[in-house]
């Protein structure tokens, strides 16, 4: 992975992912390491962003390296309209690695193309989102000690959602069964079940989230967006059956585990927050060990 | 053959781009960049064919064409034949093929992909030929046969 740029998880083996997820476990048992503090990494947000930003921004600095970069792109260049090439070709000349996120699908490719240093995608419009992948999977494979033969339940806006795609397409390399809780308005796309078709994968489309959490060994929950449905009464019919509440977890299997890509809104009810089986704020943690494993293994120091 | 040569005359040397449907051919012509070649060019079109329900040929003096460059109208020109003229004679005839990467030529589908905001070539990988599935380099977007809008 040295000098190689990060834009799409298929960009990755299987092999590369345990790579990752290996390092990020040591940096899970002690996060501060002197491994960077030569190197200076950019940090290109051209559309907000708490979780990525600070979590990269922790991790290069857990790794005692520097990092320059905006938050707002109304207060660089891009406003008086310099085009993405040469913002990312001017700073690439500053700097030893770029994380940019973007609202354009494509940005994080063709920014790879036109940068002589590497480029990791932090979210690409509707595309590619992979650091989030990589710690869905690191957390997956922490709490249920493998990645094989498990039964994963994905809730909410299947349809538009780019995280469940795009962990779906990385669990569908390691033998899971599925669980589509969705309403009808937001299935998942036919070609991501076609895709599961192909590789013999079982799945099971639902509309019932409490009936089918006592199989799941992780609980993966979205949020439904009002402005996806185009019917609103639809909406206010269905909001509250994906809401998931303390007592819904009352039959779930001990090693069940919720999870969530955070921002919440109101589809986890807080009193699931003190449930041990609420696993979406270290979920949030692990995105800095990951993120920290794939910045040294990008720089070439692991 | 030779009610074809009575339409456009024959070149002694050079390539010959038979059997492309009338209405694309000089589209075609655009996308083998043949609108700045300074030498002959001989264009016919609304011919008959037994192929298709209407046919052009373009026949360039004195310039060879490599495959891949040819195959790139395979897209809008999928039964065209690709021929190599010496002397007069055929020297090499060879239907086209889609190629498995397509630069330029068509745009993206998507409308928030990067190469509909800034100046960016498209390119596509191939994945499928029959039918038609090529996923943009970029957006990741899978496209078919109706979503093709050429530049």
């Amino acid at each position: 992975m040295k000098n190689k740029s990060l834009v799409s998880i298929t960009d990755l083996s299987k092999e590369q992912y345990f790579r990752i997820l290996d390092l990020a476990e040591e940096f899970a048992k002690k996060p501060k390491q002197n491994l960077i503090q030569d190197y200076v990494v950019a940090t290109l947000f051209f559309e907000p962003s708490t979780r990525t930003r600070l979590s990269f921004e922790t991790a290069v600095c857990q790794l005692g390296g520097k990092y320059i970069g905006f938050t707002d792109p109304n207060v660089s260049s891009v406003r008086k309209g310099e085009s993405l090439k040469d913002t990312i070709q001017t700073v690439a000349n500053y700097s030893d690695l770029i994380i940019m996120r973007h609202p354009v699908d494509g940005a994080a490719r063709y920014a790879s193309e036109v940068s002589k240093v590497p480029i990791i995608n932090a979210g690409d419009g509707a595309n590619q989102h992979p650091t989030q992948t990589l710690l869905d999977l690191y957390t997956i494979r922490e709490t249920q000690k493998t990645l094989s033969g498990l039964k994963i339940g994905f809730v909410g806006d299947l349809k538009y959602g780019r995280t469940v795609h795009s962990l779906l397409m990385a669990l569908s390399q390691f033998d899971s069964t599925f669980y589509f809780i969705s309403p009808d308005e937001l299935k998942m796309p036919s070609r991501y079940k076609h895709q599961l078709d192909e590789k013999k994968l079982s799945y099971t489309e639902t509309t019932d989230l409490e009936s089918t959490i006592p199989k799941l060994d992780i609980l993966y929950m979205t949020r439904i967006q009002k402005e996806r449905f185009s019917d609103p009464i639809e909406f206010e019919k269905v909001k509250n059956s994906y809401i998931l509440i303390n007592s819904m977890l009352a039959g779930s299997k001990p090693n069940l585990r919720v999870m969530h890509p955070l921002p919440r809104v109101n589809e986890i009810s807080e009193d699931v927050d003190s449930n041990p089986k609420a696993y979406y704020f270290e979920q949030a943690l692990n995105g800095v060990f990951v993120r920290q494993a794939i910045l040294c293994l990008i720089l070439g120091v692991k | 053959m030779e009610i074809k040569t009575l339409h456009v005359s024959a070149i002694e040397n050079g390539t010959v781009i038979d059997h492309i449907p009338s209405k694309v051919v000089f589209r075609v012509a655009r996308i083998l960049l043949l609108e700045d070649y300074p030498e002959h060019i001989l264009i016919g079109t609304g011919l008959e064919s037994k192929k298709l329900p209407s046919k052009g040929i373009i026949k360039i003096k004195d310039k060879y064409l490599d495959k891949e460059e040819v195959n790139k109208i395979a897209l809008i020109a999928p039964e065209a034949t690709h021929i190599v003229i010496e002397n007069y004679q055929i020297k090499e005839k060879a239907s086209v093929t889609i190629p498995d990467i397509i630069t330029g030529i068509t745009k993206c589908v998507n409308p928030n992909c990067i190469t509909n905001m800034e100046n960016v070539l498209t390119k596509f990988d191939v994945i499928s030929k029959i039918p038609l599935k090529m996923r943009c380099r970029y957006c990741e977007k899978i496209m078919d046969k109706q979503d093709l809008n050429f530049y």
